[in-house]
């Protein structure tokens, strides 16, 4: 285990998550879908790393086994916690118990993540009573006070999850995540059901969050205006891999990646008809993965080397890191 | 907005409410708006101010008790209907009746907010898709169902469609759920898509190509759309009017070039500056200040007021505002304007 640099709150080191793909009566598997494939990344203490990537790439598979939610394939997670580096994948059930407490996740599908059976008042305070924190009344003011934080007023603590709008419902998701202080946070399109008024408090309340007890946050979402706001460092994902990887500005203004360029000329604008880059086609099969770069068969700008040879996540000036053969010569638009 | 004769829905003065131990929350308070053929109407607003709600009542899918439509008309006017003009009062309907099971599977598809609760964990999606299709087309048979499914999953961009229709609904990420059920709901080839919060969990190339997927099938076959969002810039580019709604009600509406240029009421000009910038200096996010009212126990006047930095009078605490066309094709409930107008 290592004990260096004590700022980097989250370490991940070649992380592999793949799903067997059965098939036939007998449900025999017979090959592996690669949903996370070989990330590394680090995550600062406070810091706020943006994710982003094409619907089905893998961010919500990369979250879940960050925090042991999955079992990994193969790969370590080292995690910081107060103060100690500890390796979440050797954990046993109870250490795990306990480091849980600090690693919590806002889930993207807010209906399936809360216990319809229980009140909003239950849900928000359950990770409290799981882990024996405070008594009735400590909890139950917690709950009143994060309820209120999300834009929610106290009745309806009261509630059940059923009779709650969408948006509603992702805000009591939060206040759950929220409730135990946990000092990392995978929140996984915790925004996406909100409008932009309540959204804006949400993303204000995280960031206060981070300043009164350091909360570190991987935070995936697909809606850039968001993720510049919120996030200090941006990782763009494509089919299991990250592909870019850079501070905010520097990836959104000095793009380096072809994907990152078609994922920014896509944002739609108040107001304004964009002269978008379609992609053609549909991301490489995560079972059957091309011999090259896996962005090749839809990139504007392949080359042979491009159907051949797999570029590795490679750094560029300024901790700019791109995994593109031509990164140096190609000028990609970037927002603007 | 003028009707004409390409008014495919109309909702009149509708108010629902849900009766509840603590009291009657006004989910649906008195809004009006119609859907033309070939044109979407985009809804935006306030998480919790009712646009599911008015969404569901559309297919009578709120659940009662404790929901009811309390006052109101909710009038489909179906083309292929000789009685009565084809003028059909949905509201009216017998819940499981026949009429209704009609409209939802064969007029009005509907593509849920939260698309994990709309599949069953215990079925594949292929099946799922598949079944819908066969309720529609009965001279299908299995097999051509299956082809259908696979062709309108790949329409969605589902890749390898053939081998992932056999994926149980776990195993898709939240976005091809979200696509899967958008495949469902134009399998039955509707004259309506009810799309509400279709695009939340698609990146933006993915929600690019869903659009404009939507925006061909629409002008092909005519279909009305009803798109609830609250991602302005998506309704900016694929809706033509837009309605606001705030605690139960329609705040403003009007084509989308003028509430998004030129938005009347101040709770859509807090919504339009709360949009997070990709452009140009980063500055702190302003949400609108305070908390939305209880919808129990809802404020005498303006719905709004208790929040508003513009209030004007008393008047604002005291009376709800009238919808008023303040200028040409653009209505608001303000008492801002009042004097302007009158
Ligand atoms: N079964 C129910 N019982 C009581 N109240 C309900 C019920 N269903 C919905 N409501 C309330 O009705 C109001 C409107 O809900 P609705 O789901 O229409 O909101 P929405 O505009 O779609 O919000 P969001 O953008 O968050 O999805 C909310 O305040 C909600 O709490
Ligand atoms: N439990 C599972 N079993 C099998 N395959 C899975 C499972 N969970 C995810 N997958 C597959 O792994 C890939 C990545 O899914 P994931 O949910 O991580 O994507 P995502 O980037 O979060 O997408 P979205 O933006 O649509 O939510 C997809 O092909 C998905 O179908
Ligand atoms: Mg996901
Ligand atoms: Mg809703």
């Amino acid at each position: 285990m290592s004990h260096n640099n004590s700022r980097v709150k989250v370490e991940i080191n070649n992380l592999k998550k793949y799903f067997p793909v059965k098939k036939g009566f007998l449900r025999k598997a017979v090959g592996h879908l690669k949903a996370v494939n070989d990330v590394s990344l680090r995550i600062k203490e406070r810091e706020t790393l943006g994710l982003v990537g094409e619907s089905g790439c893998g961010k919500s598979t990369l979250g879940r086994t960050i925090i042991k939610l999955y079992a990994p394939t193969d790969g370590e997670v080292i995690f910081n916690n107060n103060g100690d580096s500890i390796s979440v994948y050797d954990l046993g059930k109870k250490e795990m118990k306990k480091v849980r407490q600090n690693m919590q996740m806002i889930f993207q599908d807010p209906f399936s993540s809360l216990n319809e059976r229980m009140t909003v008042m239950d849900n928000i305070i359950e990770p409290l009573v799981c882990n024996n924190i405070g008594n009735k009344k400590v909890r139950g003011d917690r709950a009143a006070s994060l309820l209120k934080q999300v834009g929610l007023r106290e009745g309806y603590l009261k509630r059940y999850p059923h009779s709650l709008s969408g948006g509603q419902r992702q805000r009591v998701g939060i206040a759950r995540a929220l409730s135990i202080k946990p000092k990392f946070v995978v929140a996984d399109e915790p925004v996406s059901g909100l409008d932009v008024s309540v959204q804006a408090q949400i993303l204000n309340l995280l960031k206060e969050l981070q300043s009164e007890y350091k909360l570190t946050i991987l935070f995936i979402s697909h809606d850039l205006g968001v993720i510049r706001y919120i996030a200090n460092r941006i990782a763009v994902m494509y089919t299991g891999k990250i592909v870019e990887i850079a501070k905010r500005e520097k990836l959104l203004n000095s793009t380096k990646h072809p994907y990152t360029e078609a994922l920014l000329s896509s944002v739609p604008k108040l107001g304004a008809k964009k002269d978008r880059i379609i992609l053609e086609g549909t991301p490489p099969d995560p079972v059957e993965l091309p011999e090259g770069c896996i962005f090749s068969s839809r990139c504007l700008y392949s080359q042979d080397i491009c159907y051949n040879e797999s570029p590795e996540l490679t750094k560029q000036k300024g901790d700019h890191f791109v995994a593109c053969h031509f990164s140096d010569s190609l000028d990609l638009r970037g927002i603007n | 907005m003028s009707k004409n004769s390409d008014v495919v829905l109309e909702v009149n003065n509708l108010k629902i409410h849900f009766f509840t131990d603590e009291g009657t929350v006004k989910a649906v308070n008195g809004i009006d708006f119609y859907l033309e053929k070939g044109k979407t109407l985009g809804i935006i607003g306030e998480s919790g101010c009712g646009k599911s709600v008015s969404a569901h009542s559309i297919l009578r899918l709120i659940p009662s008790p404790p929901g009811k439509i309390v006052n109101g008309e909710i009038i489909y006017h179906d083309s292929s209907l000789n009685k009565d003009n084809g003028v059909v009062h949905i509201e009216q309907l017998n819940k499981k009746g026949k009429e209704i099971r009609n409209i939802r599977t064969n007029k009005i598809g509907i593509v849920f907010q939260e698309p994990m609760s709309s599949f069953c964990p215990h079925y594949t999606i292929g099946h799922q898709v598949a079944e819908a299709i066969l309720i529609h087309n009965d001279e299908l048979n299995k097999e051509q169902a299956h082809e259908k499914t696979v062709e309108l999953l790949k329409q969605v961009g589902i890749p390898k469609a053939a081998d992932r229709i056999n994926d149980y609904p776990h195993q898709f990420s939240g976005g091809m759920r979200q696509r899967a059920m958008i495949a469902m709901a134009l399998s039955c080839d509707p004259e309506i898509l009810i799309a509400d919060e279709p695009t939340t969990s698609l990146d933006v190339t993915v929600e690019a190509q869903i659009l404009e997927l939507l925006e061909d099938i629409q002008a092909e076959r005519g279909m009305a759309i009803m798109l609830i969002s609250h991602n302005l810039a998506v309704v900016s580019e694929v809706a033509d009017w837009v309605a606001v709604m705030y605690l139960g009600k329609v705040m403003e509406k009007a084509p989308v070039g003028k509430i998004i240029n030129n938005p009347l009421h101040p709770y859509t000009k807090g919504l339009i500056s709360s949009i997070p910038k990709l452009e140009g200096e980063l500055e702190e996010l302003q949400p609108i200040k305070g908390i939305v009212p209880n919808p129990i126990d809802m404020p005498l006047g303006c719905p709004f007021a208790p929040r508003c930095e513009r209030k004007v009078s008393d008047l604002c605490d005291k009376e709800v505002p009238a919808e008023i066309e303040i200028k040409p094709q653009h209505y608001a409930r303000c008492f801002i304007y009042s004097e302007e107008v009158e």
